[in-house]
C-alpha cells in the first residue's frame, strides 16, 4: 500500500458557475490515499457538483482537479481512473447482473480477463449467487451492491459515491454503511463520499467536508467536526445542538462568562475573536447535559421541566431557564441511575461538564 | 371504482360499444367473408371456396398482381428500413441533444405531415419532382416514401427514448466506454422495442398508401393498392376481395407485432 499521505485528488480553487449562478465558490481540498473522505452538506451545496466535476460530468468553470498530481480537466469520462456508484444506481436494465459488472473490463480491452474478475468482485459484495439475474429482479440493496461491484471491478484509483444509500431503508443502510467501510479497507481505494446525512458521515468517514452554498465550511476528522464545530452552520448541521446568542460579559480564568438572558450564566473556553461585549453564538451538546434536583454544582442553571420525549435509545428532556431560554437535554435510556427522568413541572439544575458549551464565531 | 361511476353501468353502454364495433369492421368482415365466395358474384354467396386465392396467383391479373406486390413490398421494406434509420438519429438527437435553439420547432416539423391532409403532400410532392424535373417511376415513388413515413418512424422511438434515463450513458461512460460504445451497447438496445416498433408502422404505412403513390408513380408502375384500384374501376371481382383480405392479414400481423415488442419494457 502506498504512503498514506500521498494526495490522490486535488482541488485547487475551483469554481464552477452556471450562467448567473455560482454551485461552487472557489473551493480548495486535498484528498488522500486510501482514504474515506465525504462531503457533507445538505442539497444544493454544491457537493453532488463537485463529484460531478472529479467523474468528468461537468466542466471546472475556473481553478483545477489534479488525480495524483496530473490535471484531468482535458479528460473525458472514459478515461479518468475514476468511477461512480450513481445514487439511481443506473444498473444496465438489458444486461444481467454478471454482465453489468463485465462491462467496463470489457470496455478497457480486457475481455479475457473480464468474467473471472467479475466474479472475484460479486462474491466481495457476496452475490455471486445472482450473477444471472437482471437488475430488476434484485431487492434495492442487492442492486446497490451490483452497482459497488461494477464500480469496483476495473480498480479505478478513487471511487466516487454519490448518495448511494438513500434510496435504502434505515436498518439496511445502517449494515451498508458499515460494509462500504469494510469494502474500502480492504480495497485500499479512496472512496469520496456525498451525503446529507450527517450520521452516515460521522459513522463512516476518515474526514469529511461540511459544505454549504458553494462554500467549504469546515474540514476535519468526524471528532473534531462534532466536539469543535468552527462555525455555526457545521454546529448545526452536525449532529444536536442547543444554538443560543449569549453576550460575553467578561473573562474569568481563561472562560468567558457568557449571558444567557434572565440573569443566567454559564462559564466557557474562550476562543480567538471573542471579547468582551460581543454577542456571539454558544452551542451546548444535548448528551453533554444533565439534570439533578439538588444544585451540586456552583454553576449549575436552575430550570422547570417542561417536556420528556421517549425516543427509544435516548430520552430528551426539554427545560426553561426562568426568563432565560430553552434547553434540550439527552440521557442514555440505560442510565437511568445516574441520569434520572424528572416529571414535568419539576424544578431541576442543568449541570453540563467542561467542555459541553462552545463559542462560535460566526 | 364503484358500481355506480363504473362506465360499463352508464344507460346504453353496450349497445353503443356493439355499435361503434359494427360500423368499424362489419365491411372487413364482409370481405373477408367474400373473399371465399365460390361464385364469380360479388354479392351472391354460393358456397366456400379459394378458388379466387387460386386465381389470384395464376389467374389472367395474376402477373400485373405479382409484380405490384414485389414492387410494393420492396418499396415498403427499403422505406420503412431508411425512415427507421433518420427517424433513430432525429430521435437520438431531439432527445438527448440537450436544450438546443429550435428544438420545439424541429419536433412540430417532424410531427406535422402526420397533420397535413395526405392529398396536399401528393400534390406537393408530385410538384416537387416535376419541379426538378425526375421522372416518375419506382424511385420516386421511394423517395417519397421514405419521406412521409419518417415521422411513423419517429413517434414510437422518441417516445422509447425518452423514457430511457440519461444516467445509463453516463454510467457507461465513467465505466470507460466510448461515446460509441455507450451508444452501441447501452441506448440502441435499450431502445430496440421502439425502433422494431417504429419499423413495422412505417413498413404498414409504405405498403398501404394510395393517394400519395398514384400521384407520384408515373405510368406502368403500380403497387398493391394501386393496382387494386385500377382493377376495381373495370368491375369489381371477387379476386380482389382475397387480394384485400391478403393484405388485411399482413397488416393485421404487423401491427399486432408492433402492439407486443412496444409493450416489452426492457428497463424494468
Amino acid at each position: 500500500m502506498s504512503d498514506a499521505r500521498q494526495i490522490a485528488i486535488d482541488v485547487r480553487d475551483a469554481v464552477k458557475r452556471y450562467g448567473d449562478f455560482t454551485a461552487l465558490k472557489r473551493i480548495s481540498l486535498s484528498i488522500y490515499d486510501n482514504e474515506f473522505f465525504t462531503l457533507l452538506g445538505p442539497s444544493g451545496c454544491g457537493k453532488t457538483t463537485l463529484l460531478r466535476m472529479i467523474a468528468g460530468f461537468e466542466d471546472v468553470t475556473e481553478g483545477a482537479i489534479y488525480l495524483y498530481g496530473k490535471e484531468i480537466e482535458d479528460l473525458p469520462p472514459n478515461r479518468r481512473p475514476v468511477n461512480t456508484v450513481f445514487q439511481n444506481y443506473a444498473l444496465f436494465p438489458h444486461m444481467s447482473v454478471l454482465e453489468n459488472v463485465m462491462f467496463p473490463l470489457e470496455m478497457m480491452g480486457k475481455k479475457g480477463d473480464a468474467k473471472r474478475r467479475a466474479r472475484e468482485v460479486l462474491e466481495l459484495v457476496q452475490l455471486t449467487q445472482f450473477a444471472n439475474r437482471k437488475p430488476s429482479q434484485l431487492s434495492g440493496g442487492q442492486q446497490q451492491r451490483v452497482a459497488l461491484a461494477r464500480a469496483l471491478a476495473p480498480q479505478p484509483k478513487v471511487l466516487l459515491l454519490d448518495e448511494p444509500l438513500s434510496a435504502l431503508d434505515q436498518k439496511l443502510r445502517k449494515a451498508m454503511q458499515i460494509e462500504l467501510k469494510h469494502i474500502q479497507r480492504e480495497t485500499g481505494i479512496t472512496f469520496i463520499f456525498v451525503t446529507h446525512d450527517q450520521e452516515e458521515a460521522l459513522t463512516m468517514s476518515d474526514r469529511i467536508a461540511v459544505m454549504s452554498a458553494g462554500e467549504l465550511q469546515q474540514l476535519g476528522k468526524p471528532t473534531e467536526i462534532y466536539e469543535h464545530p468552527r462555525n455555526m452552520f457545521v454546529a448545526d448541521f452536525i449532529g444536536e445542538t442547543n444554538l443560543l446568542e449569549v453576550s460575553v460579559d467578561s473573562f474569568e480564568a481563561g472562560r468567558a462568562v457568557c449571558h444567557l438572558g434572565g440573569g443566567h450564566e454559564m462559564h466557557v473556553d474562550a476562543v480567538d475573536g471573542v471579547g468582551i461585549g460581543s454577542k456571539v453564538h454558544l452551542s451546548v451538546r444535548p448528551e453533554r447535559l444533565y439534570l439533578t434536583d439538588v444544585r451540586a454544582d456552583p454553576d449549575a442553571l436552575p430550570a422547570t421541566v417542561l417536556e420528556n420525549i421517549f425516543v427509544g435509545t435516548n430520552i430528551m428532556t426539554i427545560v426553561d431557564l426562568k426568563d432565560g431560554p430553552n434547553f434540550t437535554i439527552r440521557a442514555a435510556n440505560s442510565d437511568r441511575g445516574n441520569a434520572r427522568v424528572f416529571d414535568a413541572g419539576s424544578a431541576v439544575y442543568v449541570n453540563g461538564d467542561k467542555g459541553a458549551a462552545r463559542l462560535l464565531v460566526d | 371504482m364503484t358500481a355506480k361511476t363504473d362506465v360499463r353501468n352508464y344507460p346504453g353502454f353496450i349497445a353503443i360499444t356493439i355499435l361503434c364495433l359494427v360500423i368499424l369492421y362489419a365491411p372487413l368482415l364482409v370481405v373477408t367473408a367474400y373473399s371465399f365466395n365460390a361464385s364469380a358474384s360479388i354479392t351472391i354467396w354460393e358456397g366456400l371456396s379459394v378458388r379466387w386465392y387460386i386465381d389470384v396467383f395464376t389467374g389472367p391479373e395474376s402477373a400485373k398482381f405479382k409484380s405490384a406486390a414485389m414492387n410494393s413490398f420492396s418499396i415498403a421494406l427499403m422505406a420503412a428500413t431508411t425512415a427507421t434509420i433518420i427517424a433513430t438519429c432525429a430521435a437520438t438527437a431531439m432527445v438527448r441533444g440537450g436544450k438546443f435553439r429550435g428544438r420545439t420547432l424541429s419536433f412540430g416539423l417532424i410531427s406535422l405531415p402526420l397533420m397535413v391532409p395526405e392529398i396536399v403532400t401528393a400534390v406537393a410532392t408530385l410538384i416537387f419532382f416535376n419541379a426538378i424535373g425526375f421522372t416518375r417511376g419506382y424511385t420516386t415513388i421511394l423517395a417519397a416514401h421514405i419521406a412521409f413515413c419518417i415521422p411513423f418512424a419517429y413517434l414510437p422511438i422518441s417516445a422509447r427514448m425518452q423514457g430511457i434515463e440519461g444516467t445509463y450513458e453516463q454510467a457507461a461512460q465513467d465505466l470507460y466506454a466510448t461515446r460509441a460504445q455507450a451508444f452501441r451497447y447501452i441506448l440502441l438496445p435499450l431502445m430496440m422495442p421502439g425502433i422494431i416498433s417504429g419499423f413495422l408502422l412505417a413498413f404498414i404505412i409504405s405498403l398501404d398508401d394510395f393517394i400519395i403513390t398514384n400521384f407520384v408513380k408515373g405510368a406502368g408502375i403500380e403497387t398493391l393498392p394501386t393496382a387494386i384500384f385500377g382493377s376495381v374501376k373495370q368491375g369489381i371481382k371477387p379476386n380482389i376481395m382475397a387480394i384485400s383480405t391478403m393484405l388485411l392479414g399482413v397488416s393485421v400481423v404487423m401491427v399486432t407485432i408492433s402492439y407486443f415488442v412496444s409493450k416489452k419494457d426492457n428497463t424494468q
